[in-house]
């Protein structure tokens, strides 16, 4: 496999990033970088710590990095969790307020324990961090309950003070979205399996509307539904498709949409195959909007997406 | 009348499904297996997941149909918990 760290790869850009993983010789990772400068979404480093966890540390081969902001890498712990020497020296600062380094979430108390501690080291306003608790706890149960991932999820997150957002990353390598739905769902493409996973109330647990006792099918539809009233980016990755929720005009009232093809959006179903998922989020913190009239717009878009699957199941007696 | 304290169990975000699937399990069944009224207390719950909520009491509304509603209540939610046991009490109803 190899990966190239580029010059700059956020949501708005990521696509040729992405583009350029090759996912070949699944026992090797190779890693080189753009040697002036590299600027990335916590997702890019999510997805390499997460590739690395797959081979063996010997099998990693990292090139000596030169930019001048290699030290954030670092800083973030990517190489530490790789267990490869950078070479790189830093001075540690404080971490509070700034940033979530790399963290393997594997069982679900491990999670709530990186809920705990390592979400109010960010700082935030209550409500703000209720926000970012909230999309950590969903994308990172979707991994330990269905992606049957033996490294669990890699998660780092990473404010921005220019822009007051918090972006955050996580990835995995297990089965993908498209096994898991079509454990009740027949989809044919790994962006199918995607736009019914960002439907609200489908689930691969199963067909049945309300989900399993422990399953809704409502997480991903959550998280989607928190960036596009923000008017932030929220990207899926998996197998061979890709989604991005891109930012909505200004001037447009956000309006929930039950099929995630109906929010402005790109997509492709031929990305290079991901072992996995992989999600990426952004969260512009002075805009976000008050979680309580989001759960308002949710409330009413849910319902009416059950509706409207239960009048497409119903069925007129036929007399003959 | 059995009275439930979520915050004692799963803290002050409420996330972990496996607590409230326990919860669930047992305390919440077995009261209302007993014929008793069962009151989940969400004081000190300042928050609480969708899939929380969905682990807490969808089952219950499956085994019991919307019925139980009238023996189940929800004390000292703040606004965005009410809102979320709304959601799953709405979609859970919607499906039957």
């Amino acid at each position: 496999m190899k990966i190239h760290l580029p010059n700059s790869a956020f949501l708005g850009n990521i696509d040729p990033f992405l583009r350029g993983f090759d996912p070949s010789a699944p026992d090797f990772l190779e890693i080189t970088a753009n040697n002036k400068w590299i600027s990335v979404h916590p997702v890019v480093l999510s997805m390499i710590a997460a590739l690395g966890l797959t081979v063996q540390s010997g099998d990693i081969r990292c090139e000596k990095f030169e930019a001048r902001s290699k030290h954030y890498l670092v800083r973030m712990g990517l190489f530490k969790i790789l267990k490869v020497v950078s070479g790189i020296r830093i001075v540690e600062h404080e971490a509070a307020g700034r940033f979530i380094p790399l963290t393997q979430i594997r069982t679900s108390d491990e999670l709530t324990k990186f809920i705990t501690e390592m979400i109010p080291l960010l700082h935030l306003e209550p409500e703000q961090a209720k926000t970012i608790g909230y999309i950590v706890s969903e994308l990172a149960r979707n991994v330990i309950e269905h992606a049957e991932a033996e490294n669990g999820a890699l998660l780092c997150a990473q404010y921005y003070k220019k822009s007051n957002s918090i972006r955050v990353g996580i990835a995995d390598t297990g089965v993908g979205i498209k096994a898991t739905i079509n454990r009740s769902y027949s989809a044919e493409t790994d962006l199918e399996a995607i736009r019914l996973a960002l439907r609200p109330g489908i689930t691969g647990a199963t067909r049945r509307e309300g989900g399993t006792e422990q399953n809704a099918g409502a997480g991903l539809f959550f998280i989607k539904s928190i960036a596009s009233v923000n008017r932030d980016f929220f990207m899926i990755y998996s197998g061979k498709g890709f989604y991005k929720l891109l930012k909505k005009l200004p001037a447009r009232k956000p309006r929930l949409q039950a099929d995630p093809f109906e929010d402005r959006h790109s997509k492709g179903d031929d990305f290079p195959f991901w072992r996995g998922t992989l999600v990426g989020v952004d969260i512009t913190l002075d805009q976000t909007e008050e979680f309580s009239l989001l759960l308002d717009a949710i409330r009413k878009t849910y319902s009416a997406a059950v509706r409207e699957r239960r009048a497409a199941r119903y069925r007129k007696p036929r007399f003959i | 009348m059995k009275q439930i304290p979520i915050a004692v169990r799963a803290g002050s975000f409420a996330e972990n499904k496996d607590i409230a699937r326990d919860i669930r399990v047992r305390e919440i069944i077995p009261a209302l297996e007993s014929g008793e009224e069962v009151i989940l207390d969400f004081e000190r719950v300042d928050a609480a997941t969708q899939s929380f909520i969905h682990a807490l009491i969808s089952d219950i509304l499956r085994k019991y149909g919307s019925g139980v509603l009238d023996r189940v209540s929800f004390k000292s939610c703040n606004d965005t918990t009410q809102k979320i046991i709304g959601i799953v009490v709405d979609y859970m109803q919607e499906g039957m």
